[in-house]
């Protein structure tokens, strides 16, 4: 169906409803290089016109990826709930937005609005959207989810705690783990990224982090972030396996670029509740995905790189993750250029990340190559708090020294903490007062010897 | 008070260079590490957007200059399509020269997101390898290439004729080495080539593979490579350490 408007005199045509997205988007490089960004601001600012104008069930009626051919299209379809949808039925992409930002919105109804969203909603809705709009709208959703202690609950702010080591030597993952349970970092997730692919040195990983967890008594879950494929073979293999991770992206091409299918997800996702390892929750899938990753691997299906995105979030609500994490500044300048671009990729993502019933958190994180540095990234952190974003990564010092980029530190944290007055999920903070590793809600300075036998270095 | 008393994280720094146990002051890290990042951060930088100075490596005259599609380093960083491609001069250059083949092999002194590694690493690397080849193999001149992505080396193989083109490329920066060269293989190079068909030594710098290293496993994945005729992951290094080779240093 083509779309025309008038503008300042000028007339737009726009060919579909994936034409007026990409165009309706804030300008960011990964769409450039796709060849699909609006050609100037003047036609951008068209396509949110007809965007705004556009009925919320016309993404009932046409799919921007084909039905037919692609797994992730057939799954938003099939499990849209039309009884969720009611209430918005009948408005505008231009309406939703207005609606989103009113009163009436609050955290129940939103709560109860996701399973009627497909993601194509959403994304068109964010276009329309300011960063504060993002952000306030963002504050209004609320999800919760458990594993050995509770995420997401309103003022808390959770921390991944990444001690990777470009060898994966044990002992150097242990001094790191060490330094980030030092500095009160952790309760979303212990969580390294392999060097290797090796299926038995990852199991002694597992069995260190699990080892270590039950001698201090600690209330988290710990996770190798392998293929899933491998993490079914350490689950085969008797190892301690928590959570399960997977990248995951928004086209069935895409996903299968990863090695992984809906049914490949299935699968792990039983075998880790099967081993029913949670305390106080059985959430135990960890998905992590990142704007651009399908023009990356070029099965994007000229859609542009934040709705594909927003697509994974279909693929992740299945599975009632844990954590997801969008890795936003990770892919590089190709697809997100500078700062400006990576702090609006990552409030969008979580706003319709959460908006679509995820637990949203984020590696707010840049690679040397763009235009971006440190401040950037502090702006973007203390946006997502103030966004209420559920968790966010954290490295010794900022700086990761497998992955050679740079994403927050346990530092950045604490100040998240003390400036916005959050705290980490309540049995990871009841965690740290046993420990004595906090006085009040000011972390001490603590040595090696704060958590005697430590492991790391023995 | 001895260096442990002074620093509790001195044993457990000895199995990792992750900035661990870093000295604080209320929530925050200590201005000198803060500085020391920024430090670190700007060298990466600097590295990323330098072009590469032909003169720094050292070959005189004798070397053939080309570039991508790509007009600066900002379009080079944004746009990887354009680096992949020779712009219209560089086609026609090549073509000129290629009559005056034909080569085995050509090395290309390209910059792609650190020119400072390629300035570094490049000189020694090629002396080297020119010495380890010079009696087995054509060597066509080197080219110099500026805003060079790993598969442009698949034109400019392809326009000289050669069998195998072998991509000398600055490797990302990282806080800690901004100075990292790779080298990719490619046999029968022609665009359209996949990354899966090339095969790749990385980590070339003062801290990582010597030159002389690098050098022994490009000579013996090069010498698989002819024996079978293809490069990619087909072709396993099995190379023994080296022993073969003068050790090379590093500038």
């Amino acid at each position: 169906m083509v779309h025309r408007i008038s503008l300042v005199g000028e007339t737009f045509v726009f060919q579909d409803l994936k034409h007026i997205l990409a165009s309706a988007s804030l300008l960011r490089s990964g769409d450039e290089l796709a060849g699909i960004a609006a050609r100037d601001p003047v036609e951008r600012v068209a396509a949110r016109e007809v965007l705004a104008n556009l009925p919320l069930r016309h993404f009932l009626t046409e799919a921007i990826v084909p039905y037919e051919t692609d797994e992730v299209t057939r799954l938003i379809m099939d499990s849209h709930d039309e009884a969720a949808f009611t209430p918005i039925s009948h408005m505008t992409v231009g309406q939703f937005r207005d609606w989103l930002l009113s009163y009436a919105a609050d955290t129940s109804s939103l709560e109860k609005l996701s399973p009627g969203l497909t993601p194509e909603m959403v994304a068109a809705v964010s276009k329309l959207m300011r960063n504060q709009d993002l952000v306030s709208v963002g504050r209004k959703m609320r999800v919760v989810s458990a594993f050995r202690n509770t995420q997401g609950l309103p003022a808390r702010l959770g921390s991944r705690l990444q001690p990777n080591h470009p060898t994966d030597d044990p002992d150097g993952i242990s001094a790191a783990l060490l330094d980030g349970l030092l500095l009160g970092a952790g309760d979303a997730v212990l969580g390294i990224n392999p060097a290797s692919d090796h299926i038995g040195r990852g199991m002694d990983i597992l069995w260190r982090f699990d080892d270590i967890r039950q001698r201090f008594d600690m209330p988290v879950q710990s996770c190798l972030l392998t293929h899933v494929t491998n993490t079914i073979t350490m689950i085969e293999k008797g190892a301690p396996v928590d959570l399960v991770f997977q990248s995951i992206a928004g086209s069935e091409q895409a996903n299968s670029g990863f090695g992984i299918s809906l049914g490949i997800l299935s699968e792990a996702w039983q075998a880790a509740r099967e081993l029913n390892r949670g305390t106080v929750g059985t959430n135990v899938m960890y998905f992590e995905t990142g704007q651009g990753s399908a023009l990356s691997s070029g099965t994007h299906h000229g859609v542009d790189q934040q709705t594909m995105e927003v697509r994974a979030y279909a693929v992740a609500r299945v599975y009632s993750p844990l954590l997801v994490n969008t890795v936003v500044g990770f892919i590089g300048p190709e697809y997100l250029y500078d700062g400006k671009q990576i702090i609006r990729a990552g409030l969008e993502d979580h706003f319709c990340g959460k908006l679509l019933g995820l637990p949203m958190g984020c590696d707010v994180c840049y690679t040397n190559h763009a235009e971006t540095d440190q401040d950037d990234m502090d702006t973007l952190m203390m946006l997502l708090t103030a966004a209420g974003v559920n968790f966010l990564i954290a490295v010794p010092g900022g700086d990761d020294v497998m992955l050679s980029y740079q994403s927050l530190s346990y530092h950045d944290i604490l100040t998240l903490r003390s400036v916005f007055g959050v705290r980490p999920a309540p049995e990871f903070e009841a965690w740290l007062e046993r420990m004595a590793l906090v006085d009040g809600t000011r972390l001490r300075m603590n040595q090696p010897y704060a958590l005697p036998n430590f492991r790391a270095g023995s | 008070m001895s260096q442990l008393a002074q620093d509790p994280w001195g044993p457990l720094r000895r199995y990792t260079h992750a900035r661990i146990g870093l000295p604080r002051t209320g929530d925050s890290i200590a201005g000198s590490e803060v500085r020391a990042l920024q430090a670190a951060h700007a060298c990466a930088r600097r590295a990323v957007h330098a072009c590469l100075d032909p003169a720094k490596l050292a070959v005189g005259d004798s070397f053939i200059e080309v570039r991508s599609q790509a007009k600066d380093r900002s379009e080079f960083v944004r746009r990887p399509d354009l680096g992949r491609r020779l712009d219209g001069p560089s086609i026609a250059l090549l073509k000129q020269i290629a009559p005056a083949g034909p080569w085995d092999v050509v090395l290309v002194a390209a910059d792609g997101l650190s020119a400072v590694a390629v300035e570094r690493q490049a000189p020694p690397l090629q002396n080297a390898v020119r010495a380890a080849l010079a009696h087995t193999w054509r060597i066509a001149p080197l080219v110099v290439a500026h805003n060079a992505r790993v598969a442009l080396g698949d034109e400019i193989g392809a326009l000289l004729g050669v069998r195998c083109v072998v991509m000398m490329i600055g490797e990302r920066p990282g806080l800690s080495v901004s100075d990292s060269l790779s080298l990719y293989m490619t046999w029968n190079p022609h665009v359209g080539r996949q990354d899966s068909e090339r095969n790749c030594i990385s980590n070339i710098h003062a801290r990582g593979l010597s030159t002389g290293e690098g050098c022994h496993k490009l000579c013996w994945l090069l010498k698989s490579a002819r024996k079978l005729g293809y490069t990619g992951v087909a072709l396993k290094d099995e190379s023994t350490n080296m022993t073969l080779l003068p050790e090379t240093k590093t500038p």
